[in-house]
């Protein structure tokens, strides 16, 4: 060897080397690396558009979880209280109070303004007098002393203070001026208007379409609640048997295999599709009533049945075959073998897969649409179980929905607001299933 | 709610049954658990089941029965002049129903006595004022008819539902005690209940096939008849939308192609957003990445996919519709009137969709086999060229079937095109006007509406009907593609 390569020259035309790079594997190593900045790209666009996602629901949301409120000390005068009463429509004459006492409190913090009182009243929220006038339903024995009052102020106010709303844009607007906006920075300063957290919007009702700034997100998610127990109760059981059946006991034939053809393709269906079927059995035909959470809940778990088949079935298959054997091998039947020893030990995978299928179920909103729980205004909590399941109610995203479809921007915030709410639900869902799959995984 | 009532007070009786079974069991085998067939515990499920599954077997059909026995009934009732008047015996049934309700309300309420709600004529009282009154609102005057059927509905109802509750707690208990009889000690009770518990796992499993079945019929028969109100070459080959919201029927345009373009135009548009990022994504993260990074960036992905749609609904109405109307809007090129357009939509769910693609095209990447990309890189290919030449080319038929999925994904989606496409159906070609789709005209047609016998109303079931067969269509071959591929590589 030696030899030969002491006898080889280099050909004097050729310059071709591995040592160094010629053109067109130059061209080719370019190419490559512009290959892999393709892939880069693509994987930061995606992250862009999360981040993008994410900056627009906190930014746009964290404000609904602040309202501005304006503190009154109202004198509650007996005569006051009866004359106001004896009229027709008694929260108009209510209101009259508040305005007085809104006056009375601006003069004696100094601020001086030549607005009547009605006018002022257009700062607080509508829902004002009938506040007043049930604190004086509910506490008959202060009437004499006085009391402190605090007020939602109305949704541009509040808005104003958020940076929400301008002077510019009230402009056209019949429902404040930008002089009021001038009183509401010396109020602030005068410690007549403060800011705080609103429970009021995780916990209360939703509010008339002109009092954006008393709508809350809590009787909807009583709602979601309700739904969601009934998609457990039927969900669950059903989806474990079906799941059983098909991984342990069904026989390879026809059957079988029309059973799963029909799975894999439910799970792919529009879920609008689903909300067609729930309209058209649970209401047309089964006349249960409209907009109730059980109908919802029993649309929702045809929806989510296909997601907790295919999760259990997968957690079934993980249990080693030895475990059904020894079973079998010390006279179990075959139904005790699955249940007294595979089941429990593909239960977490199960509850997993299920937790996963309920917080895709509480995040759908289109079959919500076509049984009708949108377009009302959910204003009262339900009263006991049955009414929870029975009486008409919304579920979260179609409160969000219904929202957004409402015209003013105070109630887009609200929708972010409700949102927020919504994610965090269902983050706090996968991560419990997370916690559950590392806490309980087993590796055979 | 009565079916409720019954419903637990069978399980309660199922609850004695167990008990007695199992003691039964333990008298006759002399308190020694030795002497018995099976485990205890199995005489009494034994005793439980038989009462309470066929209990409740007949109770969910007769709850589903009732409904349509009482309204073959009670058509027998009303004129043929009656029908025509109104339109359609649908109609005049739905008003019955209503009366119906109103009087139950009324007797409920206080507003009217028993008595009075079974005998209440016509031209002695004002119904639709008395109805009124209990907060039932009637749209039309009530004719006699209806009141008379309306009454007979009420009487037959009300006695079903009695001899619903005797009939059902009456198999309960017979199945309680039949069972119960049975039981002895060499009674094989665990096989019985075993085959029993077998049965009610096939019905379970069952349902999927019940669904398919129910989405069908529920499908299929309001689609029948709405081409009995409206033709169906109409409905398929009419260029124009323009459902009428006064009449019933008459003057309403139906044309099924310019919501079809808008869904097609969208969904073009969301896969041309998400394929390319999700497929170059997928190939990064399944050949390139370090595991450090998969393990980030992958899961980051896949939160776009757990993100409920109302979110990205919300997203494309405020957040993206805006952005393109200050880009393209009137003040720069002027080419978007409002912030609703076919962009706004079809780019939201194009983000939707992106860690769709990637994660099924991730999976089909990752099947080809490690020989052919070392058969590749042996020959001197770069890791791009096998990736171009050789891994896309075997795996091309798996990411077909993903990309049809992702297709049907996106022609089924419902609330971003509801948000942020707009209203308007149209044909046209620019991609930031605005247009709408299958699904949105779905729920506008529907929403808040109990009365499904008009034409604008049942017209949503046909554009049900639409929907299904191209996505069920679209789904079949995809899974059989892929199955195809899998198969291949296995």
């Amino acid at each position: 060897m030696t030899d030969a390569t002491a006898h080889t020259t280099p050909e004097p035309g050729s310059k071709s080397s591995i040592l160094t790079v010629d053109p067109h594997t130059a061209k080719r190593h370019a190419a490559e690396g512009r290959f892999k900045i393709y892939g880069i790209i693509a994987i930061c666009i995606g992250l862009f558009f999360l981040a993008a996602l994410l900056i627009a629901i906190v930014s746009n949301g964290t404000r609904a979880f602040t309202q501005t409120r304006v503190v009154l000390e109202i004198p509650l005068v007996a005569a006051e209280i009866e004359a106001a009463e004896a009229y027709i429509v008694k929260t108009s004459k209510y209101n009259d109070l508040v305005g007085e006492a809104l006056t009375g409190a601006m003069s004696d913090a100094g601020i001086e303004t030549e607005m009547e009182p009605k006018e002022l009243l257009m700062m607080l929220s509508g829902s004002a007098g009938a506040n007043f006038r049930n604190f004086v339903l509910e506490n008959p024995d202060a009437v004499g002393g006085s009391h402190q009052f605090e007020f939602l102020a109305s949704s541009r106010v509040d808005g104003y203070l958020k940076g929400r709303v301008t002077r510019e844009a009230l402009v056209d607007d019949k429902n404040l001026d930008a002089a009021h906006l001038d009183l509401v920075d010396q109020m602030r300063e005068a410690g007549l208007v403060e800011r705080s957290f609103n429970w009021d919007f995780i916990f209360g009702a939703d509010a008339s379409e002109s009092r954006p700034e008393a709508a809350g997100i809590g009787v909807s998610m009583l709602g979601s609640f309700f739904m969601m127990l009934v998609v457990l109760a039927f969900a669950l059981p059903i989806g474990i048997a079906a799941s059983i059946y098909l991984e342990e006991f069904a026989p390879q034939n026809r059957f079988t295999d029309l059973i799963e053809v029909n799975i894999a393709n439910l799970a792919a269906v529009p879920s609008i599709v689903f909300g067609i079927l729930g309209l058209a059995v649970f209401i047309q035909v089964m006349h249960l009533p409209q907009s109730a959470p059980l109908v919802g809940g029993l649309t929702l778990t045809l929806m989510t049945l296909p997601t907790i088949v295919i999760s259990t079935r997968a957690s079934l298959k993980s249990v080693p075959p030895s475990i059904r054997d020894a079973a079998l091998g010390v006279g179990a039947s075959k139904m005790q073998a699955v249940f007294h020893h595979v089941l429990p030990l593909a239960m977490p995978g199960i509850l997993t897969g299920t937790i996963i299928g309920l917080a895709q179920a509480l995040g759908e909103t289109a079959p919500l649409l076509l049984i009708g729980m949108v377009g009302f205004i959910a204003s009262n909590p339900p009263d006991g179980l049955a009414s929870g399941f029975l009486d008409p109610n919304s579920a979260m995203p179609a409160q969000i929905y219904e929202w957004a479809k409402r015209a003013d921007p105070a109630y887009y915030e609200r929708a972010w607001g409700g949102i927020i709410i919504l994610l965090l639900f269902l983050m706090t869902m996968n991560i419990i299933a997370i916690l559950l799959r590392r806490k309980f995984e087993r590796r055979w | 709610m009565p079916t409720l009532w019954i419903a637990l007070f069978a399980l309660v009786l199922s609850v004695v049954g167990y008990a007695l079974g199992r003691r039964r069991a333990m008298v006759s085998a002399d308190g020694d658990i030795r002497n018995l067939h099976s485990r205890p515990n199995y005489y009494g499920v034994n005793a439980a089941l038989t009462g309470l599954v066929p209990a409740f077997l007949v109770l969910a059909l007769w709850t589903l029965g009732q409904p349509l026995f009482l309204q073959n009934s009670v058509s027998g009732m009303i004129s043929d002049a009656q029908i025509e008047e109104t339109g359609s015996l649908g109609l005049v049934m739905s008003d019955v129903r209503r009366v119906a309700d109103g009087l139950d309300q009324a007797v409920a309420e206080g507003a009217m006595d028993a008595e009075t709600a079974g005998n209440v004529r016509i031209d002695l009282t004002d119904v639709r004022a008395r109805l009124g009154e209990v907060g039932v609102a009637l749209g039309s005057a009530v004719s006699q008819e209806t009141l008379r059927a309306a009454q007979a509905y009420r009487a037959q109802s009300s006695f079903g539902d009695l001899l619903k509750t005797i009939v059902v707690l009456g198999i309960a208990l017979a199945g309680i005690s039949y069972a119960v009889m049975r039981t002895n000690a060499t009674f094989r009770a665990r096989n019985v209940v075993e085959s029993g518990v077998r049965w009610l796992l096939i019905a379970a499993a069952s349902i999927a096939i019940l669904t398919t079945v129910g989405i069908f019929l529920s499908l299929i028969f309001n689609t029948v008849e709405f081409f009995r109100l409206y033709p169906a070459g109409d409905f398929f080959f009419g260029t124009t939308w323009q459902p009428s919201f006064t009449g019933r029927g008459g003057s309403s345009q139906l044309g099924v192609l310019p919501l079809l373009w808008g869904t097609f135009y969208i969904s073009l548009i969301a896969l041309a957003v998400a394929v390319p990022i999700g497929l170059f994504s997928a190939i990064y993260l399944s050949e390139y990445a370090s595991p450090r990074v998969r393990s980030v960036a992958k899961p980051l992905l896949e939160v776009l996919a757990g993100i409920p749609t109302i979110v990205y609904g919300l997203f494309a109405l405020l957040t993206v519709g805006p952005l393109l109307l200050r880009v393209f809007g009137d003040d720069t090129v002027g080419w978007m009137q409002g912030g609703t357009a076919v962009m706004t939509a079809g780019l939201v769910m194009g983000i939707m969709l992106i860690p769709f693609v990637s994660s099924l095209s991730d999976d089909i990447i990752n099947a080809v086999p490690q020989a052919m990309r070392d058969g590749s890189l042996g020959l001197g290919a770069t890791h791009s060229e096998t990736v171009r030449q050789v891994i896309l080319p075997a795996a091309l038929p798996g990411i077909v079937g993903a990309i049809l999925l992702a297709a049907s994904r996106a022609i089924g989606e419902t609330m971003i095109v509801v948000l942020g496409a707009g209203a308007a159906a149209r044909l046209s070609l620019n991609p930031f006007d605005a247009m709408t789709t299958v699904t949105a005209k779905i729920v506008s047609q529907l929403t808040g509406d109990s009365d499904f016998s008009s034409p604008e109303a049942l017209v949503a079931f046909a554009l049900g009907m639409t929907l299904f067969v191209i996505t069920l269509g679209l789904n079949v071959l995809a899974l059989y593609i892929v199955r195809k591929y899998r198969e291949q590589y296995e």
